[in-house]
């Protein structure tokens, strides 16, 4: 259980005491990475199944190792090598799945709300890796993490989140967590990118990518999500890249000295992100994916029956 | 036992893990790690003791052992997780393992499997300020500061200055819910 949660399908329901129970626990998951053995038998007899039915390589394989460092078996199952191709419904795919009795299903689907349609009908735990436009909490998770670990707490930070706003999960995790931690967030990305009314979210707006990183003391910067846009939404990339792109250059002059760089990956170089500054001094982008690991074997073990908070066993 | 009981206990358990380190030629190569929470005052006090008594003080670790437990499945509700963190290599040490109360054994089961995924030490020894019985593993302790007969239904509290008690006691108590 995460707080109340018996399944993980968004941060927009978890509250600042529940996010904090998954950074705190994870804090500790993060140790058990640097040991000699690389391996804690907490998780010894359960079953983790990664359902994909959307290309993923690091959550994917992010999951995957977070199951097995805490020793649970885990499956991988995606749905191009499956019975989808063969015309079997989500619904059919999960319930032959949920027969073999697996502990936690992890869950990536190109539709919005997906995860939370299994949750209503599987018996087991439901972690969603990303639906649609939805939300990508383990992100959000991880994404928090990253920045406490490199800003400490996040109480009166500020966090620009720039790019392509409207199509990425990843931004609605963050803003669904972020500001719960105390941190500030700004948006920054073409009109067409921006969905509208976001600032009820308690977000501002910039169209301009400086004034959105000018003193702020990091910056997400998003992919555009060519996989989710029909009509073109803006007119090439190399136009995007010029306005909406981050260069040494800029760098250098707009961002504050200890401002870190965050990117989901995977990252279009030369697009929103140039080389110089992915592999820079302010980029923490490899940190965010060793956090990754972290923080998906916190939300296992809190999903898989453990708990990081309420009283200590007796003594033994 | 009272704070005067608590404070002879510790440091007689000190002189007897002296006394047989010297025995085996390895005072130097002597090092603490206390299981959290209880376990790592102990831990910290016999490090002192032993520090006044040869000028230096050993390394001190501490252990978590909430992912090495055996009853999360049982539980359902797996225990805090708290951190682990032992920065000297166990190769070749003896290393004293520390923990307040001894009961059933568990605790110390999982604290040693957790203990050689870090590395090999030479000899580990078992500290604990009380042993009080009940067993359901063939554990034992190598001192112990006060071996008590206490039945089931009752539990024992180690109460420490370090973690915001008025004073050292041992408190035994009905157990709660019982």
């Amino acid at each position: 259980m995460i707080g109340r949660h018996r399944h993980l399908v968004g941060l927009e329901g978890l509250s600042r005491e529940e996010i904090l129970q998954v950074l705190d626990l994870a804090t500790s998951m993060k140790e058990v990475l640097s040991r000699p053995v690389k391996k804690v038998p907490s998780l010894r007899g359960k079953t983790v199944v990664n359902l994909f039915f959307e290309t993923s390589t690091r959550t994917r394989s992010s999951f995957e190792i977070a199951a097995k460092v805490l020793s649970a078996d885990a499956l991988n199952w995606t749905a191009s090598a499956s019975s989808v191709t063969k015309g079997e419904t989500l619904l059919d795919t999960a319930k032959n799945l949920e027969a073999m009795r697996p502990d936690v299903l992890v869950v990536r689907h190109a539709a919005s709300g997906a995860p939370n349609f299994l949750a209503r009908h599987v018996a087991c735990a439901v972690v969603s890796a990303g639906d649609g436009a939805h939300e990508h909490p383990s992100q959000g998770l991880l994404d928090c993490f990253t920045l406490r670990e490199r800003l400490g707490a996040l109480e009166g930070r500020t966090v620009a989140i720039v790019g392509d706003i409207s199509h990425s999960r990843v931004a609605r995790s963050d803003l669904h967590s972020l500001p719960k931690l105390g941190a500030r967030v700004r948006l920054c990305g073409p009109p067409t990118m921006i969905p509208k009314g976001v600032e009820a979210l308690g977000a501002t707006v910039h169209h301009d990518l400086r004034s959105a990183v000018e003193g702020a003391d990091a910056v997400v910067m998003l992919r555009i999500q060519h996989e989710r846009i029909g009509d073109p939404l803006i007119p090439n990339t190399r136009e995007y890249s010029k306005f909406w792109g981050l260069n040494a250059r800029k760098a250098a002059e707009w961002l504050k000295p200890g401002a870190v760089i965050l990117h989901p990956g995977p990252i279009n170089r030369g697009v929103e992100l140039s080389s110089d500054v992915a592999d820079g001094p302010h980029s923490v982008i490899l940190d965010q994916v060793q956090n990754g690991v972290a923080v998906r074997m916190a939300i296992l073990y809190l999903l898989a029956g453990g708990s990081a908070e309420g009283p200590r066993p007796e003594k033994a | 036992m009272n704070a005067e009981a608590v404070g002879r206990a510790v440091r007689r358990m000190a002189r007897e893990i002296l006394e047989r380190a010297r025995a085996a030629g390895d005072v130097d190569s002597l090092a603490m790690v206390g299981i959290r929470r209880g376990g790592i005052h102990l831990a910290e006090r016999l490090r002192d003791e032993i520090g006044r008594a040869v000028g230096s003080p050993p390394p001190l670790g501490t252990l978590d052992i909430a992912l090495y437990r055996d009853d999360l499945a049982a539980r359902g509700v797996a225990p805090v997780v708290g951190p682990t963190d032992i920065r000297f290599r166990l190769e070749g040490r003896t290393i004293v393992l520390a923990d307040d109360v001894l009961y059933t054994g568990r605790t110390v089961r999982a604290a040693l499997d957790e203990l050689v995924d870090f590395g090999r030490p030479r000899r580990v020894w078992l500290a604990v300020l009380v042993d009080r019985g009940g067993r359901e593993l063939p554990i034992a302790a190598d001192f112990a500061g006060a071996q008590l007969d206490v039945p089931q239904e009752e539990d024992v509290q180690v109460h420490w200055r370090e973690a915001g008690a008025a004073e050292d006691a041992v408190v035994i108590r009905a157990r709660r819910g019982s």
